[in-house]
């Protein structure tokens, strides 16, 4: 390997992983806007008002229909000269924007399921006491619905880590970003890129172990029968 | 002369084009035992989902006390009633169904807490206090930190009823309390609802397969046929010396 130099390497290493902070904040940022717009979604969905549960079912068909980099493109660039409600957003918050709202509808869809997997008789028998609407699902329905859930949200979250790049296009900061100035400004990228691959699989690999130790820890807690056969039911 | 505490008037209930009940007009005392037998599907279970406002009647009226369960006042016409006025009417009802319906989620103890906590607004203390006695008179003073999935069936039945029990309902619906139970369960959960019924001020509406039981506890007891009421009156008229010819081949077909 005559173009590789692990000199190269390790100054290019400590320049790259300067970017780390932005990648993983902008990975959790996205995250938690996605897990609340989730539920905003599911909300919206489940109004009782069919022409809202229409529109709020296409838009978000629409949102996943369309690349997450036109999006983000459309939100840093076209945003701002939308007359009346457009304006200037930081290349950051552009990237929550785009990547939260993307992958929220994928979220939403999640809690959907895990929602669906609650057996018909939990409602009624929280109807049967007599619960008002707001503790029967914080309370009854979603400490159901959501742990069997948690795989699927933990996979999303490794998902959203590596289109978390996408946001370098619009000069977010991150490993990415570094690295491939770090390549432009020496005309090297080798081992800038290698180093950005590294850096996502040493993150991505550990974060999977952890998901499936905390699935487990959740269906301890919770009723392994059940928990087991709605996280089947709301996978499949 | 008390008034009744459920009211029926001419109510109707069709699931698309299948007519289910129709016509249903009937009265409930305070602290009166009513079973409802009846072969499958003759819409018995329907009758007690409509007063616990699991399904909507097609027509006809309800009423709990004097008031009406699902129609409420509004501009001094009667509209299809909200959330807020079924909340406030069905309070006095409590319900039992045919496969438990536990919350898998939490201990039994938590199972009976939890509402009387979050719709009752109890102090946590006093519900708990009260939970507990209420588990230890059903025979589960044991098992309070168990969750459901370490129970029998019957036991499950046990707590379902302690949980209902524990929000003090005026009438208390059981639907086929022991339909899921294996046979050697079924007797230790009946002996619960024998004990529930002795202590009196209850009103309790049972739907139920078990016609001894039914002869035992009930003071009356419907037969439901078709959509209508075929036969009514005390159990030993109804079960025993019914001229009925339906109620006749009904009974046989069970007691063979």
């Amino acid at each position: 390997m005559e173009n590789w130099s692990w000199d190269v390497f390790l100054d290019a290493f400590p320049i790259v992983l300067q970017g780390l902070g932005i990648t993983i904040g902008l990975t959790l940022t996205c995250y938690l806007f996605a897990l609340i717009f989730g539920f905003v979604w599911i909300f919206l969905r489940r109004v009782p008002f069919k022409p809202l549960n229409w529109i709020v079912t296409w838009i978000m068909e629409f949102i996943r229909s369309t690349p997450p980099l036109v999006q983000l493109f459309f939100i840093y660039y076209a945003w701002p000269m939308v007359p009346g409600i457009g304006m200037t957003l930081s290349p950051f918050t552009s990237a929550v924007l785009g990547l939260g709202i993307h992958f929220s509808t994928y979220i939403g869809e999640v809690y959907r399921s895990g929602i669906d997997g609650v057996d018909k008789g939990q409602w009624e028998a929280a109807r049967a006491l007599n619960y008002p609407t707001g503790k029967k699902w914080t309370k009854i329905i979603l400490p159901q619905a959501i742990p069997p859930t948690i795989p699927m949200l933990g996979n999303y979250l490794i998902i959203m880590f590596k289109e978390v790049p996408l946001a370098s296009t619009i000069g977010v900061v991150g490993i990415l970003h570094m690295a491939n100035s770090y390549g432009s400004q020496y005309w090297t990228y080798l081992e800038p890129l290698t180093i950005v691959a590294i850096l996502f699989l040493v993150l991505s690999y550990p974060s999977a172990i952890l998901i499936n130790k905390l699935e487990r820890k959740m269906n301890r807690r919770f009723d392994k029968k059940e928990a087991l056969k709605s996280s089947e039911g709301a996978i499949t | 002369m008390t008034e009744p505490i459920v009211t029926f008037k001419d109510v109707h209930k069709s699931f698309g084009d299948v007519d289910v009940l129709k016509g249903i007009d009937l009265e409930i005392k305070p602290a009166e035992k009513v079973a409802v037998i009846g072969p499958s599907g003759s819409g018995k279970t329907t009758i007690i989902r409509m007063l616990m406002t699991l399904e909507q009647p097609t027509s006809g009226d309800i009423f709990v006390g004097d008031q009406n369960l699902w129609k409420m006042e509004k501009n001094g016409e009667f509209v299809a009633a909200n959330e807020k006025h079924l909340r406030e009417v069905r309070g006095d009802i409590g319900m039992v169904f045919q496969h438990f319906n536990l919350f898998p989620h939490m201990t039994i103890l938590e199972n009976c807490m939890t509402a009387p906590i979050h719709v009752k607004k109890e102090a946590k203390k006093v519900a708990r206090q009260r939970s507990i006695e209420m588990l230890e008179k059903v025979g589960l003073g044991d098992k309070l930190d168990n969750y459901p999935s370490q129970l029998s069936g019957g036991q499950k039945q046990r707590v379902a009823m302690a949980r209902a029990l524990v929000m003090r309902p005026k009438v208390m619906l059981f639907d086929e309390v022991t339909s899921a139970l294996d046979p050697e369960l079924v007797g230790e959960v009946l002996e619960v609802i024998r004990d529930i019924a002795k202590e009196g001020e209850m009103a309790m509406i049972l739907v139920t397969h078990e016609m001894d039981f039914a002869l035992d506890v009930a003071d009356k007891v419907l037969f439901l046929d078709e959509g209508v009421i075929a036969e009514q009156g005390s159990a030993s008229e109804v079960i025993e010396h019914s001229k009925n010819e339906r109620l006749q081949s009904f009974l046989h077909r069970f007691r063979s």
